[in-house]
Parts: structure tokens; C-alpha cells; sequence
């Protein structure tokens, strides 16, 4: 069992190495950015498939999550806080190595953040934030979990909207690069292209690979459990509550962590990536991939999000993931790989 | 003066109220019928002041208002049959994915259809201008036709389903679907009469606030928030507690604009919903009992 595990994450690894070499020796390098930003989505989704399909609690708030990473980090490696030095947090900071200095637009010097600092700070308030939310949301069931997500998106939608330090409707610009270790950043660069494609890859193989390992575990098999019956889970003795509140949390860090690296590589953000309909389209992209079985979640989403990246859909991108999604949940409610299944094993229950 | 401003926020508030109120109700009867939360509930509103402006460019406006129900009362049944109707107990999480992918596709069809501009009809009676004066407070005609619309609403509804015979038909399928279809009652077509209902009840409603509040394509989601928020504020099931709960969300949203910044309006309803769903899921006129044992 554990050996196929490790199998599958060298056939992500091949897969990934291939589509590299393919899209180099093509000489359409540039099809790796969004190979590369749909990677950092996908790092999401796998997170929200181990809360929809296993746990069986649905979320129509994780593009918030998303955008509470992808924002903490922006604002705090953009914010320039030279005019503040004076005062004694910034030169404890400062003292503490997590300010840097970098040359701001006017070629004099800004004082902001350290990336890896704000990287902290971006996992930290999206864990607490969905603490927060989570202890009180996950006592409700169906319409009321599913509207109760809906609006907490919503709330993070209208603030980043309405707030001018986020930069109202135009978002944030001009997010620098993070240097993960010296020789290793994520951003945008060109040059950067394969090397930022190749971390991507990496960074979602890990996530991978930890969610593959719990579902084997016995929290996965608690969560399968709540997922089933959440009654007879708890009388079984499952902590209910804690096992749901964990994968809540741990499913939000995942948003916030691609909403950082995504920050980061795009160089900004912007109001649209708190939208519902962000949300929305993460939740079709589970069912699509079939609730409860990951790789199926991670292939579906690779695709779906490098086509939608690369603009096949034109300016139907929303509708097409709107028909997808009501045509998987009418014909196939366990996600569109399981058609291909050899019809002669039984279906798994929902 | 400032008795004046409470009073016009008032009015501001009672407006926004009745829509509200009316989205409310129409969650109300589907989801009394079907167990349904119809996600894409905001949708017809938008579809029926949409459809009413397109319509009043070749006709007078009762027989606009009048094209635009039907119009949005065929699209009800439409959704319904194409949808929901062939579906064997779906479960729960199915049909809010499914309602939220049919309130998208609406909007998109319309964003393709109309365009992203914002749309109004004319005033019923008067225009932008006119007003009446009610003991000091100018009101425009239209907030009364629009709450005059909500009591004719109301009082309609309550009578159709007391008095005539598929009103009965609706209550009994809403108790117990199963026992109903086990008296003859053709259930499936009560469940899509209630989708029509409450597809016409919200494009009337759609149609009556279009002068003041303006329509477009994107308005539904929004709304369709709301108006949960209202339908669990009273207690799932009940319209009169609907309207009740409308008014008060109207009210609140109205004078929220004196402490916060506008653009913080839509969060204070959600911050509404998110209070009552961990406090009082049973909304403020419900029945505590009641809604334990209702499976959502």
C-alpha cells in the first residue's frame, strides 16, 4: 500500500518532467506559466477535496482563504515602512532581520517585510481566521454550512473591495519576488520560468503527498467516518468536531499557501480572487474530479485550470465551469473519472 | 432634522425591505415543497426587471411587467423539468451545486444577452422627482407601489394556499411529500407549480423595485444572499415571518450607512446570517423544536 503511494507521486514527478521537457522542446516555454499558476490552484483544490470528499463538508468560502494568504503577504512586502523607522517595532524588526530594504519606484529605498516573514504571517492569520470560523460554522449541516461559507466569502470579498489599503478595485501591484533560499524566487521573471515551474511542481507534490498519507491514516479514516455518518462516528468515539475543524484549518492553510506563491509569481492580486465565483469554480473542480478521490481532483484541475488559464473558454470561462459542474453533479455525482471505471466493478457509494 | 434623516433612512430601509422580503418568500415555497434551497432564487428577480425593460421598448408597461412574470414563470418551469424534477432523492450537497450552477449559467446567458449595463424601468406614477409628503418625510410613489406589491403578494399567497384546492395540494406536499403522493397527488407537478410561483412572485418583484434600485445582470447573487438571510431570519417555511425579516434587514442595512462606509453594506446582512445560523437557526419567529428535527 504505502509503496503504490510513493508510486504515485513519482508518476505526478514523471508526468511533471515530462510536460516540461514536452512544452521546451515545442518551443512553447510559455505554456509553463500557466502550467505553473495552475499548480498553485490545484495546491488549493486538493485541500478543498480532502474537506468536501472526505470529510463531506462543503465550502463555497475558500477563494477567502486564498485571498487572506495571497493579501497578507502583498501588503506586507509592499508596504513601505522606512517613513516609520523611528519607532521602536519597526527597529525591533529590523533588528530581528525581518525587514528588507529594497529600491522602491523613485529609485530611493522602501523598507518592507521579509517575504519569508510575511509567508508567516499569511499562514498564521489564515489558520486563525478559519479557527474562528470554523468552531462555530462546522456545527451546521448542508444549506446552512453552504450558506454559511458563501457569506464568510462574501464578507472577505466586500473588504477587500471597499478597503483602500488593499487597494479597493484595483488590488495590489508590484509584489516582489520571494526568495525562498538565495537563487531561488518566485515571480514572474521569464528567465525564471522553468526553475518557478519546477518549485510549483514540488510544492504540490509535497501537499500531495502529506494529504495521500492522511487519508491512509487514521484521521483519514475518521473523516471517511463523519463523512458516512457523523452520528455513528461519534458514537464510535471520533472527535467529530476536532477531526472537522482540523481539516477546515489545514484545508485554508493550503488556500492561503497558493495564495501567497500565487501573489508572489503574478506580481499582485486582485478583489476578483476573493470572488464567489472563485469559489464556486474551486468546488466544481472537486466534483468534477470526483469527491474523495484526490488524483482524480489534482488531474481535473490541472487540466480545467491551464485551459481556463490559457483562454480557451473566451468570455464564456464562467459559464463553461457553471455547465461542467451542473452536468457532472446531474449524470455523475462521483466525478467524471469514475465513468471510465471498469463497469463491472461496483460504484462505491456517495 | 435628524428625526427627518431617520425617517428617510427608514424608507430607504423598508424599500430594500420589500425585495428582500419577496426573495425570502420565494425561497419559502420551494423550499416548503421540495426541501430545496433554490440558490439560483435571486436570478428571477434579475430576469423579470431585465426582461420587463427589453419588453417596454414595443409595449405599454402593465403588459411589459405582465410578459416578463410569464416570461420568468416559463423559465421557472423550465429549470425545474430540465434540472430537478427526473432526480431521485438527490442529496443535499448535490442539489446546492446544482441550484448554484443554474443561478451562473443564468447570469452569464444574461450577461451575453444584455450586456453589463445597468438597466431601469420608468416610475409607475410620477417620475425621479416626485414625491409625497407622509407626515414630513418625502416618499416616492414607486416605495409605495413596491410595498403595496409585497401585501398583495402576501395576502394573495396566504389565501391561495388556505382556500383553493391546489393551495391545499401545495401545503400537503410540503408536510409530507410522501404521504401526499401516496393521496394522488401528483407531486411532481406541485413541485414544479411551486418553482413557477415562485419564479413570477419574483420577477413582479423584480419588475417593482427596477425604478429605484436599478437591475442588471449581476444582480442576483447578492440577492439571493439576501434574501436566504431573510428566510432564516423568520424561520425557514413561514412568509409572513419573511416579510417581517425582510423589513428588519432592510432596516438595519439602511442605517448601517451611518456607522460604516457603504462599501461594507452587503457584509453587515451576512454578518446578520452568520449570527442567527450559530445562535438561532431556527430564525427569530421560529419554532425551536421544529427546526431540530428538519434535516437541512
Amino acid at each position: 500500500m504505502r509503496r503504490s503511494r510513493y508510486a504515485q507521486i513519482a508518476i505526478f514527478a514523471a508526468v511533471a518532467v515530462a510536460l516540461q521537457l514536452l512544452a521546451q522542446a515545442s518551443g512553447k516555454a510559455f505554456f509553463l506559466t500557466q502550467l505553473t499558476m495552475a499548480a498553485y490552484t490545484s495546491l488549493l483544490v486538493i485541500g478543498l477535496s480532502l474537506l468536501m470528499g472526505y470529510a463531506g463538508q462543503i465550502s463555497l468560502g475558500h477563494a477567502g482563504f486564498f485571498a487572506i494568504g495571497g493579501y497578507t503577504s502583498a501588503v506586507l512586502t509592499t508596504a513601505d515602512l522606512g517613513p516609520h523607522r523611528g519607532r521602536a517595532i519597526v527597529a525591533a524588526l529590523s533588528k530581528l532581520h525581518l525587514l528588507v530594504a529594497r529600491p522602491d519606484l523613485y529609485g530611493g529605498e522602501a523598507l518592507s517585510v521579509h517575504p519569508w516573514a510575511a509567508f508567516a504571517c499569511a499562514l498564521l492569520s489564515a489558520a486563525a481566521i478559519a479557527c474562528a470560523i470554523g468552531i462555530p460554522v462546522l456545527k451546521l449541516r448542508g444549506h446552512y454550512l453552504a450558506m454559511a461559507t458563501l457569506g464568510f466569502g462574501t464578507i472577505v470579498h466586500s473588504i477587500v473591495l471597499g478597503t483602500q489599503r488593499f487597494g479597493a478595485a484595483d488590488g495590489i501591484s508590484g509584489v516582489p519576488p520571494f526568495e525562498l533560499v538565495p537563487g531561488l524566487r518566485v515571480g514572474g521573471s521569464p528567465s525564471a520560468r522553468a526553475q518557478n515551474y519546477d518549485l510549483a511542481c514540488a510544492l504540490l507534490a509535497a501537499g500531495m503527498l502529506l494529504l495521500v498519507n492522511l487519508v491512509h491514516s487514521r484521521v483519514g479514516r475518521a473523516l471517511r467516518a463523519i463523512h458516512g455518518a457523523e452520528e455513528a462516528a461519534s458514537a464510535m468515539g471520533v472527535d467529530t468536531a476536532r477531526f472537522k475543524l482540523n481539516t477546515f484549518v489545514l484545508s485554508a492553510v493550503m488556500a492561503a499557501v497558493a495564495g501567497v506563491f500565487l501573489t508572489h509569481f503574478n506580481g499582485g492580486i486582485g478583489p476578483s480572487e476573493a470572488s464567489i465565483m472563485k469559489s464556486v469554480r474551486y468546488v466544481a473542480i472537486v466534483a468534477v474530479g470526483g469527491m474523495g478521490s484526490l488524483w482524480g481532483t489534482l488531474t481535473m484541475s490541472a487540466v480545467l485550470n491551464f485551459l481556463s488559464l490559457r483562454g480557451i473558454f473566451g468570455s464564456l470561462d464562467d459559464a463553461v465551469f457553471a455547465a461542467i459542474l451542473i452536468l457532472v453533479m446531474l449524470f455523475s455525482p462521483q466525478g467524471i473519472l469514475h465513468l471510465l471505471r471498469r463497469p463491472w466493478v461496483p460504484r462505491e457509494r456517495a | 432634522m435628524l428625526l427627518e434623516l431617520f425617517f428617510q433612512y427608514l424608507v430607504a430601509g423598508l424599500t430594500y425591505g420589500t425585495i428582500y422580503a419577496i426573495v425570502g418568500i420565494g425561497f419559502n415555497i420551494i423550499y416548503n415543497t421540495t426541501g430545496i434551497i433554490n440558490f439560483a432564487q435571486g436570478e428571477f428577480v434579475m430576469l423579470g426587471g431585465m426582461t420587463a425593460v427589453t419588453l417596454h421598448r414595443f409595449l405599454p408597461l402593465p403588459a411589459a411587467i405582465l410578459g416578463a412574470v410569464l416570461a420568468t414563470m416559463a423559465l421557472g418551469a423550465l429549470i425545474e423539468v430540465t434540472f430537478i424534477r427526473w432526480l431521485a432523492k438527490p442529496a443535499v450537497l448535490r442539489m446546492i451545486v446544482i441550484t448554484i450552477g443554474v443561478s451562473i449559467l443564468v447570469r452569464e446567458a444574461a450577461l451575453h444577452l444584455w450586456g453589463e449595463g445597468v438597466r431601469s424601468l420608468p416610475y409607475f406614477t410620477g417620475n425621479e422627482v416626485t414625491s409625497l409628503a407622509i407626515g414630513g418625510v418625502r416618499v416616492s410613489p414607486q416605495v409605495l407601489w413596491s410595498l403595496g406589491a409585497c401585501l398583495v403578494i402576501v395576502v394573495l399567497l396566504h389565501l391561495f394556499s388556505r382556500f383553493t384546492m391546489l393551495g391545499r395540494q401545495m401545503r400537503a406536499c410540503a408536510q409530507n411529500r410522501d404521504a401526499a403522493a401516496l393521496c394522488g397527488l401528483p407531486t411532481r407537478n406541485l413541485v414544479t407549480l411551486s418553482f413557477v410561483l415562485s419564479a413570477g412572485i419574483g420577477a413582479l418583484a423584480g419588475c417593482v423595485v427596477c425604478p429605484i434600485t436599478y437591475t442588471q445582470y449581476g444582480i442576483g447573487a447578492g440577492l439571493a444572499i439576501k434574501g436566504f438571510t431573510v428566510a432564516i431570519l423568520g424561520g425557514l417555511g413561514s412568509s409572513l415571518a419573511a416579510v417581517a425579516a425582510g423589513f428588519i434587514l432592510g432596516i438595519l442595512e439602511s442605517f448601517s450607512i451611518w456607522a460604516m462606509p457603504t462599501a461594507y453594506k452587503d457584509a453587515i446582512s451576512v454578518a446578520i446570517l452568520l449570527a442567527i445560523l450559530f445562535w438561532r437557526p431556527s430564525g427569530l419567529f421560529g419554532d425551536r423544536e421544529a427546526a431540530r428535527l428538519k434535516a437541512f
